[in-house]
């Protein structure tokens, strides 16, 4: 059903953050269409491997789309141009053809500097949800779950907002490098649930606060965010996150 | 002051600022249609904006509004530039999702600068600005002779060209700026995010167009009339300009008939 | 066997055991909480919900993590739910009933009080979750939704659409960066730990290595807590995400940490067949799909010939001609039954030839009778991301109508294989959770304990929290009470400089085998090893073929192993070859175990030990206990076995049966 493809692989090689980079380019033969493009890399690195050459290093866990972990910018796309809108380990081969030049960038972005090759530096998402991503509650007996009731509809659009893997790809895609649809998915799933209310004012403030520090740029509507996002958050969030923070210094 | 300090306080400022300069455009576009119906109407207008107090006031307010959101472009676009950090992505492939103004809004905005300049140059330095220094003849028409300088202007074909250069950079600066300026202001959500998008491009379009419209008319309409018809309208004009006394109006109606012929409205004039 | 092994039971009546134990355990008071530190090895459930509720204790709390981030453990792919026993759908569900069901799931192997206390606190972890904004699915009238899952009769699965893992881990990621804000919990992402130190018989530290920069760092603490998952990524192939490794759990294990019952490693029923050499990773399908889809392979032998061909699809084949042999063989629970029992059904009718794919090893999970029941708007509301993601992968979409048959509308079938999953083995552990070294805790799937043989679906989530949220913070307090007279170590201390050496030699033995193959290539071949003899089906004589060729992947990985580049900076070649080096341990080891527990039960099948019917036999009368391997000092040493017998007073042990 699928057939074998052959293409130009260009990819990124840098060591470390203050290193220039450069692409290496190699061409790959008969990959089956099958194969996931995270396989395809793990076939480069076999090959590289056996020909004592460090393999290229790049993020990857669950392989599943899920962990948020992969990030790689395949042909001007963050994760590449995958059916549904998902991550590198969810697109296979067989959505390039024969004959292809495929390159693979790291996330540039100011806020996440590159460690090696394509795997970058995301503990400023980390630094942001500590700033106030939660809600304060303590290990032990909170009430009844059911005692708090929430309209389906309240918690189906909190479950979207918290749908957010923390990947990335927004800041990537974001010619602004911007983390406004990372903040505001988080902001926005806390600020819809009746848990998250008391705290809602000061979690807007605390995470902007800190995502500013970190030097993620500002946002300018652009929605490339959104068009890239694997888990579809849509700028909706933003325009929430940007509700709760006006009011909230406003209210000051 | 967290409207300098955080990012999202910064868009407000933007947003705050853009929104006021499309309610004066509206202002703006709306006194300009009076000049397609009545000459004296709209030199009345011009009159009363002229070198008093309170239209003194609320242009340096205007200023002061574009300043403010020109200094705030520059400053959140010079942060956004560096937030992306030094290296450049190789390859890149535009979302489809994604408008070409919103990613072009400072290029726009320069545009719409430029734009601005040349106009102040054509009316406003001839107008309130030669009030202003107590010369009304500055720009060779009374000053607040609007409708003349409109003729004037237009007459010129570069002008015009220029003129709709700017007004097409205004309509892609406007549709992005509009559901942006209530994005930012956290107006907006998975409905309203269209609904502010529909009405954002509409507004703006007849906006564009009421401007568009006085540009066409004085440069076409306006041209053709002196020829098949020179007698009315440059009567009309003749009659603006130098309220019907013919005799010293001569050199400023050939300026202001521009296009037309000189031997016609001269004709018209004496 | 001389040695006893104290599991620590509080007396009672199961029931109050817990509470019993709670009542008068020792605790350790807030002034001295803040002098005594705890290492947390692993963010994932257990160990972002320990380090977490530690630190809003008082302790102080160093966590550990090799992601970029907390939140990328692997709980995160956990996708159908989290079990508890609320009985909010009014179906008779208690505390009582969820133990009895964790247990008879488990087949029996799993320590009576130990899964009565999991029950207990499953009602807790909702309320807790639900406090912090996991946004659980909800019905219209606002109250939490519920779904049932495989080995039950009840409704008792809470879920948030089909990302349950991921919002139950980002809730405790939360509980864990409220935590490192307020300064109590220090995280060290990118850090893999190495080593475990010990001093005067205490666990007291780890060295671990920083994964961005390659050096070795010492970390001191009073006691020291792994929560690093399971071992499934021993036989290659399997659902866990490609980081998943057992290396902390064997250097435990290696210093004196018995490891028990290794042989019980899950195979989930429902995962996306292999399709190719080149395969890294298995996908797996929400077992939530068996509430809706149908499993069934083809009647005729023929037409799976004819499917294995590619010259039919599953479509094809009419109603009549579908055989679906879990309905057929067990009508009470029917597509329902528990994890090994479909897994080993599917296997039986591939094995007998009726396998639907090219491989042969692949049955046919559909749809179509839940869509012309239901409606495809409802099913894909419930299913919809799982279909996409099989279509993504495979290219084919199961809410497709395919063909019409005599007026019956067939959709096309989605393809599914068992494969390694989850491991119910692992560090022995009272019943407090410490292991058999002072001092060391382990929780979450890390440790052998509550699901016996087996684990039900939506179980693994439950314990995970359980352990890190309402268990281990208690229990750890009555080790700590007696340990706040002693300072904090230094790390400059000699066994410190010995654990970093024996890392170091370690890392320049492999970096200097300067061999041909590469790590992967090694780990396929155990891989393979693994699945073939040690998998789904065992015997001993398989078992013995398998530990003989273990020995050989040992000495190729001794000898051919080549590691390029250098062990400074990041190197992701010498990391997958440190943790190899301890998976072929670890498939030793559960070799070892499946070779001695000649019966068959939950996850561990010996073909000699069947019944008539091909049902898993179990052997009360020989095998009723908890296997405990204990470290010989080398790798080349057979492990020796002491055995925990098993005690149930509250159930009455029974052979399993889901077929009434």
């Amino acid at each position: 059903m699928d057939k074998n493809i052959s293409f130009k692989l260009r990819y990124w090689r840098q060591n470390g953050p203050k290193d220039k980079g450069h692409f290496d380019e190699r061409e790959m033969k008969d990959i089956p269409g099958d194969t996931s493009f995270l396989e395809m890399l793990d076939i480069l690195n076999e090959e590289l491997v056996s020909e004592g050459k460090e393999p290229f290093v790049f993020d990857h866990d669950c392989r599943e789309g899920i962990c948020g972990m992969c990030s790689l910018y395949i042909n001007g796309t963050p994760h590449g141009k995958t059916a549904s809108g998902a991550t590198t380990c969810q697109l296979y081969m067989r959505r390039f053809k024969d004959g292809d030049v495929i390159t693979v960038e790291p996330w540039r972005s100011a806020g996440f500097p590159v460690i090696k090759d394509c795997m970058v530096d995301r503990t400023a998402f980390d630094k942001i949800i500590q700033a106030g991503g939660y809600v304060t509650v303590r290990t032990g007996q909170p009430q009844d779950a059911n005692a708090i009731l929430i309209p389906k509809q309240d918690a189906d659009e909190a479950m979207d907002c918290a749908s957010c893997i923390g990947c990335g790809a927004c800041v990537a895609a974001c010619k602004n490098g911007s983390a406004m649809l990372f903040v505001s998915s988080k902001v926005s799933q806390l600020a819809l649930l009746p848990q998250g209310r008391p705290e809602a004012a000061r979690r807007a403030k605390a995470m902007i606060a800190k995502m500013d520090e970190l030097g993620f740029g500002n946002c300018t509507n652009t929605r490339a965010c959104e068009a890239v996002c694997p888990k579809c958050e849509s700028i909706s969030n933003i325009a929430r996150l940007n509700r709760e923070f006006i009011k909230a210094k406003l209210a000051d | 002051m967290w409207l300098c300090d955080s990012s999202i306080g910064r868009k407000v400022v933007m947003s705050v600022t853009g929104i006021a300069l499309i309610l004066f455009l509206t202002f703006h576009a709306s006194m300009n249609l009076v000049a397609l119906f009545s000459a004296e109407g709209y030199n009345m207008i011009c009159e009363f904006l002229g070198a008093n107090w309170y239209a003194v006031a609320a242009t340096l307010g205007l200023a002061a509004l574009v300043a403010i959101h020109i200094i705030y472009a520059f400053w959140l676009t010079i942060q956004n530039y560096r937030a992306r950090g030094k290296d450049r992505y190789d390859v890149t492939d535009k979302p489809a999702k994604v408008e070409w103004a919103s990613q072009n809004m400072l290029v726009l905005g320069i545009i719409v600068v430029l734009g601005m300049i040349l106009h102040l140059w054509n009316f406003w330095y001839n107008m309130m600005f030669a009030e202003l220094i107590g010369d009304p003849t500055l720009g060779g028409l009374e000053a607040t002779n609007g409708y003349g300088y409109i003729v004037k202007t237009f007459s010129c074909p570069i002008y015009t060209g220029l003129y709709i250069i700017w007004l097409a950079a205004i309509w892609f600066h406007l549709t992005h700026g509009f559901w942006s300026a209530m994005q930012t202001l956290g107006w907006s959500g998975k409905v309203w995010f269209e609904r502010w998008r529909c009405i954002g491009n509409a507004y703006t379009t007849i906006l564009v167009l009421m401007f568009m419209a006085v540009a066409l008319y004085f440069s076409f309409c306006g041209g053709r009339l002196c020829d098949a018809a020179c007698d009315a309208p440059c009567e009309t004009v003749c009659n603006t300009v130098c309220n019907g006394d013919c005799s010293t109006c001569d050199a400023s109606c050939n300026a202001a008939c521009g296009g037309c012929e000189v031997s016609a409205c001269g004709a018209c004039c004496q | 066997m001389t040695k006893i092994i104290d599991s620590k039971i509080p007396e009672g009546p199961v029931a109050e055991k817990w509470t019993n134990y709670k009542a008068h355990q020792k605790l350790v008071n807030p002034a001295n909480k803040r002098r005594l530190d705890i290492i947390v090895v692993g963010t994932g459930l257990a160990g972002a919900s320990a380090a977490a509720s530690l630190g809003e204790m008082g302790f102080r709390v160093f966590n550990f993590c090799i992601q970029d981030s907390p939140r990328r453990a692997h709980s995160i792919a956990a996708q159908g739910g989290i079990n508890a026993a609320k009985n909010y759908q009014n179906d008779g569900d208690s505390v009582y009933r969820l133990f009895y069901d964790t247990v008879k799931g488990g087949d029996y192997r799993a320590r009576e009080a130990n899964v009565y206390r999991l029950a207990e606190v499953s009602n807790n972890i909702i309320d807790q979750c639900v406090a912090q904004g996991v946004p659980f699915a909800r019905e219209y009238g606002g109250m939490l939704a519920n779904r049932s899952f495989g080995g039950a009769q009840v409704s008792r699965t809470f879920y948030a659409k089909g990302q349950t893992g991921q919002q139950l881990l980002l809730g405790a990621y939360s509980a864990l960066s409220c935590q490192v804000n307020a300064g109590t919990v220090k995280l060290y992402t990118r850090y893999e730990m190495m080593e475990l130190v010990i001093i005067d018989g205490r666990a007291r530290g780890i060295i671990a290595r920083n994964l961005v920069t390659g050096k070795l760092e010492r970390f001191a603490a009073h006691a020291v807590v792994i929560a690093t998952g399971g071992y499934g990524n021993a036989y290659f192939l399997s659902t866990n995400a490609m980081g998943c490794n057992c290396s902390a759990a064997m250097q435990c294990y290696r210093k004196g940490a018995y490891f028990a019952n290794p042989a019980y490693v899950q195979i989930h029923p429902t995962c996306i067949p292999v399709h190719g050499d080149k395969q890294s990773k298995l996908t797996l399908m929400s077992e939530s799909l068996r509430n809706d889809g149908r499993i069934w392979v083809p009647k005729k032998e023929e037409d799976a010939k004819k499917l294995q061909a590619g010259q039919i699809k599953g479509s094809d084949i009419p109603e009549e001609d579908r055989d679906y042999y879990l309905e057929r063989r067990y009508p009470a629970f029917g597509n329902l039954v528990p994890r090994d029992v479909a897994s080993r059904a599917a296997k039986e009718r591939c094995d007998a030839g009726f396998g639907v794919n090219n491989t042969g090893l692949a049955v046919f999970l559909d749809f179509s009778e839940s869509i012309n029941r239901l409606g495809i708007d409802i099913v894909r509301q419930r299913y919809g991301n799982l279909f996409d993601m099989y279509e993504e992968i495979t290219d084919v979409n199961p809410g497709e109508l395919a063909k019409e048959i005599n007026g019956v509308k067939y959709y096309n079938p989605m393809m599914i294989y068992p494969a390694i999953h989850y491991t119910m083995g692992g560090i022995w552990v009272d019943y407090e959770l410490q292991t058999s070294i002072k001092g060391l805790f382990a929780i979450g799937e890390c440790n052998f304990s509550d699901h016996g043989a087996n684990r039900l679906g939506a179980s693994a989530l439950m314990q995970g929290l359980a352990d890190g949220y309402f268990v281990l913070p208690y229990t750890i307090q009555n080790y700590l009470a007696d340990q706040i007279t002693v300072p904090r170590f230094s790390i400059d201390l000699p066994e410190f400089a010995e654990a970093e050496k024996k890392v170091n030699d370690l890392i320049d033995h492999l970096m200097n085998i300067k061999g041909k193959k590469s790590v992967d290539s090694i780990h396929k071949e155990l891989g393979h090893i693994m699945w073939e003899y040690v998998g789904m089906g065992r015997t001993a004589e398989g078992l013995k073929t398998g530990l003989a060729k273990l020995k050989e992947v040992r000495k190729e990985f001794e000898t051919q192993l080549f590691i390029p580049g250098s062990k400074e900076g990041v190197n992701v070649e010498l990391e997958k070859a440190l943790r190899l080096n301890d998976f072929i341990t670890m498939g030793e080891l559960v070799a070892y175990d499946a070779l001695n527990r000649e019966e068959s039960c939950g996850g561990h099948f010996r073909e000699e030990y069947q019944t008539e019917e091909g049902e898993a036999k179990r052997d009360d009368e020989n095998f009723f206990y908890v296997a405990c391997w204990e470290y010989q000092g080398s790798d080349d040493k057979a492990p020796v076995l002491y055995k925990e017998p098993l005690v149930y007073e509250a159930i009455k042990v029974q052979t399993r049966n889901y077929k009434s």
